[in-house]
């Protein structure tokens, strides 16, 4: 094995680090490069320094879209995490006995469902769920002398839909990939503690949180990642990009619109560069912050 | 360097001046991350005549990128290439059609070897501001000043409609063919307001006493799709506020002056349209598409719509029989508004153009020339119900009760057509904020100093930002 290994090595890694260098490495060199230009998007361009971010720390929008990536942030992985912990404790050992409640293992495969639907269609479908008049389907199902909810078209309530499909669309996931973690728990640390009379709450918070410590902080870390995305959800079922009246206004949208529709990819770039940052600092800290020795199961 | 030089003849220039060309010239034509190649492309021309003015070779192939929307491909697959193809028949036209022009032409434009003519439409369309200003799009000038293919006698210009050839200018050149002539007004079915003996108003007091009536009907008065369509009512609302002011108001809001959008005739137009939004709005529509309200319209649930004259064609499908569309100018605001009640906006929209850096510009121009022969136009006409620029090309032939209600609208306002504003398509973050500013007066209580205020600001703020193209029209 010593002679031509590092050639065996290199032969398998070339292709992929190759594809990686060219769209992920390499279109984020540019992003940065083209963050100082004022590039349209067309045609040349020229070197402005930072003057979009001065341009973005004065715009008012880019604000209100950071508020919703944070309130996302916060919110999305805490409501998905717990109630996918919820789910998966009952499929694992909700039961009377060790295993999960009745009927787990089809539990299992439903849960999973949303994960199989492209994001792009859920958001068609939830455009619907939540339709503002009568042909909605929540508004469809109300009583006929009720006014229609407005979802979407509230500016109060809008994110908050966006949020509910967020989750709705993620939980199977997590479902799954907890259950996992706790099949991987040994057995006889549950016997020993129920045989000292430990309830199921304590099992769960004692010994099955902490023993899933490491799938947890996985977890929040895509999960954030997927809250300061949003992208597909907002641009689908939010009404006018990111309306009413911004309420919906995520940074992704805001690339996107400053991208491909105001011809101001420069400062687009700008605000990729701000979201690349808030990504790297929010993994960063999560892993910090969360950091705890490894619990030997 | 001005936009209709290629780099190609630049160098040429200057190496006949006997000047080396300096580095910085590639830069100014360059584009991020993607060579020049496309300008060492040989582009394809023959010998100018008088029956070949554009100067195209006749051998060369064209190639064109249709959008695929609510005008269809049949005017390109059966009138236009097959009339293109009579007079060239060695000249091969290879097609495509897309919904998504951006995503499948920006790449080739940025690559220097994009289609020959392009039809920039549809959700996903390009910023044609942008395009001219990066040099992409062939300027026409030769095109509209060429003679006209079927009209004996008169120019390609000289046989449009007044603006037509204005509204695809840019800093007094022409970069784009705006093929479709639209007009707006207010729609609603004739049938429906027969059997009620609704007459048309023309005063806003007569316009909202209908509105009244209407509403006690059960059905909503007025309405139009917040989520996706508020361009509508941005169109509403500026074309009040031209009755009220002229054009020159919508002049000064496309040329950013300050406080054209704080003046006295586009407060009273928000007031007047708020009003309206405060009292007779279904505050659900605001989360409705605009086939949601079109459809409602279609099931007489809602009774005037604002809209362009495409709405009969794009509506054909599901138009019942007891619906017949009509079309109804802007009542007037005040009793002393400059333009009189029978004023209509109408203009050239549905832009096609030539690309500067494919290899026949002149041969995608000269495709142009057949799409506005007056035998095509009139072929357009019949297949999509929307009229061209092609002026009189469709007159005395029925085509449709919508499209003649349009027409008769437009024999009515005389010489009191205006073409309306650009700010739109010149500036998209403009254009963003009036349809966010439209949905909250409409929707959202009616605050006209609002509307107007964010407005200013919002064409304050375009037209301090350094990176994005002014231009100005007059």
């Amino acid at each position: 094995m010593r002679h031509g290994k590092y050639p065996f090595i290199i032969g398998f890694l070339v292709v992929p680090l190759a594809l990686y260098l060219v769209f992920v490495v390499g279109a984020y060199v540019q992003m940065f490069q083209l963050s100082l230009t004022d590039w349209s998007g067309y045609g040349g361009f020229t070197y402005i320094g930072l003057e979009n971010f001065q341009k973005l720390w004065d715009d008012p929008v880019f604000w209100i879209a950071l508020r919703h990536n944070v309130y996302l942030l916060i919110a999305m992985p805490i409501i998905t995490i717990a109630m996918a912990l919820f789910f998966a404790f009952l499929l694992n050992s909700g039961g009377r006995k060790a295993g999960g409640v009745w009927g787990s293992k089809v539990y299992r495969v439903i849960f999973f469902f949303p994960q199989l639907l492209a994001l792009a269609i859920v958001a068609v479908i939830f455009g619907r769920v939540f339709g503002s008049d009568k042909s909605g389907m929540i508004n469809g199902l109300l009583p006929e002398s009720w006014t229609p909810w407005l979802f979407l078209a509230d500016e109060q309530w809008a994110l908050t839909c966006i949020l509910v499909v967020l989750v709705w669309q993620a939980v199977g996931f997590y479902v799954v990939l907890f259950s996992a973690g706790m099949g991987s728990i040994a057995e006889e640390i549950y016997e020993a503690a129920a045989l000292d009379g430990a309830t199921k709450v304590t099992l769960f918070f004692k010994i099955t949180l902490p023993l899933l410590w490491d799938t947890l902080q996985v977890a929040w870390v895509y999960l954030g990642i997927a809250a300061f995305d949003a992208f597909a959800l907002v641009n689908i079922m939010s009404v006018n990009h990111g309306g009413p009246d911004n309420s919906t206004q995520v940074l992704s949208m805001q690339i996107y619109l400053n991208a491909f529709q105001n011809s101001q990819a420069g400062y687009a770039s700008a605000l990729g560069v701000v979201l690349f940052f808030l990504t790297l600092t929010f993994a960063a800290l999560t892993l910090r912050v969360t950091r705890r020795d490894a619990v030997q199961a | 360097m001005s936009v209709t030089t290629d780099r190609r003849t630049l160098l040429r220039r200057a190496a006949a001046a006997g000047l080396v060309a300096v580095p910085g010239v590639s830069f100014l034509s360059a584009c991020a991350g993607s060579d020049d190649s496309g300008n060492d492309t040989k582009q394809a021309t023959g010998e100018k005549s008088a029956d070949n003015p554009l100067g195209i070779d006749p051998k060369a192939g064209i190639e064109i990128v249709i959008f695929d929307g609510g005008l269809g491909t049949k005017y390109a697959t059966d009138v236009d290439t097959p009339l293109y193809n009579k007079k060239w028949p060695d000249s091969k036209v290879t097609y495509s059609a897309t919904q998504q022009v951006a995503t499948t032409i920006k790449p080739r434009l940025n690559a220097g070897s994009p289609p020959d003519m392009i039809n920039n439409s549809g959700s996903d369309l390009m910023d044609f501001g942008a395009i001219v200003k990066a040099g992409q799009a062939a300027d026409l000038s030769d095109l509209f000043a060429a003679p006209s293919l079927d009209i004996a006698g008169k120019t390609v210009a000289e046989t449009l409609v007044p603006g037509a050839v204005q509204q695809g200018t840019y800093d007094g050149k022409p970069f784009a063919v705006n093929y479709s002539f639209t007009v707006f007004g207010l729609w609603y079915n004739k049938k429906l307001f027969e059997k009620n003996s609704w007459t048309i108003p023309t005063t806003w007091a007569d316009f909202t006493a209908l509105l009244d009536k209407i509403k006690a009907a059960g059905i909503t008065p007025f309405s139009y799709a917040g989520a996706n369509a508020s361009y509508y009512m941005v169109r509403a609302i500026m074309t009040s506020a031209a009755k009220i002011g002229t054009e020159q108001v919508l002049k000064d809001i496309d040329n950013l002056k300050p406080g054209a959008w704080t003046n006295d005739a586009v407060k009273q137009a928000a007031a007047a349209w708020g009003e309206v939004g405060k009292k007779y709005a279904n505050p659900s529509h605001l989360g409705l598409r605009h086939t949601e309200v079109q459809l409602q319209q279609n099931q007489d649930k809602v009774a005037f719509y604002p809209c362009g004259s495409w709405l009969e064609n794009e509506q054909a499908a599901s138009t019942p029989a007891g619906f017949e569309y009509a079309m109804m100018a802007f009542p007037s605001v005040t009793a002393s508004d400059k333009l009189p009640a029978t004023a209509i906006n109408a203009a050239a929209g549905e832009i096609y153009f030539a690309a500067s850096k494919g290899k026949n510009p002149q041969g995608g121009k000269e495709y142009l020339r057949t799409m506005l022969s007056k035998e095509a136009a009139l072929e357009f006409t019949k297949l999509t119900k929307s009229l061209t620029v092609v002026a009189g090309a469709a007159d005395g032939v029925t085509i449709s009760p919508g499209l003649t209600s349009a027409n008769d609208a437009l024999g009515k306002a005389g010489q009191d057509v205006f073409m309306g504003y650009l700010f739109d398509t010149w500036y998209k973050k403009l254009d963003d904020a009036s349809r966010e500013a439209a949905n909250q007066l409409f929707f959202k209580g009616g605050d006209a100093q609002k509307f107007c205020d964010t407005m200013e600001a919002a064409s304050q703020a375009v037209a301090k930002d350094s990176s994005i193209t002014k231009f100005t029209r007059s």
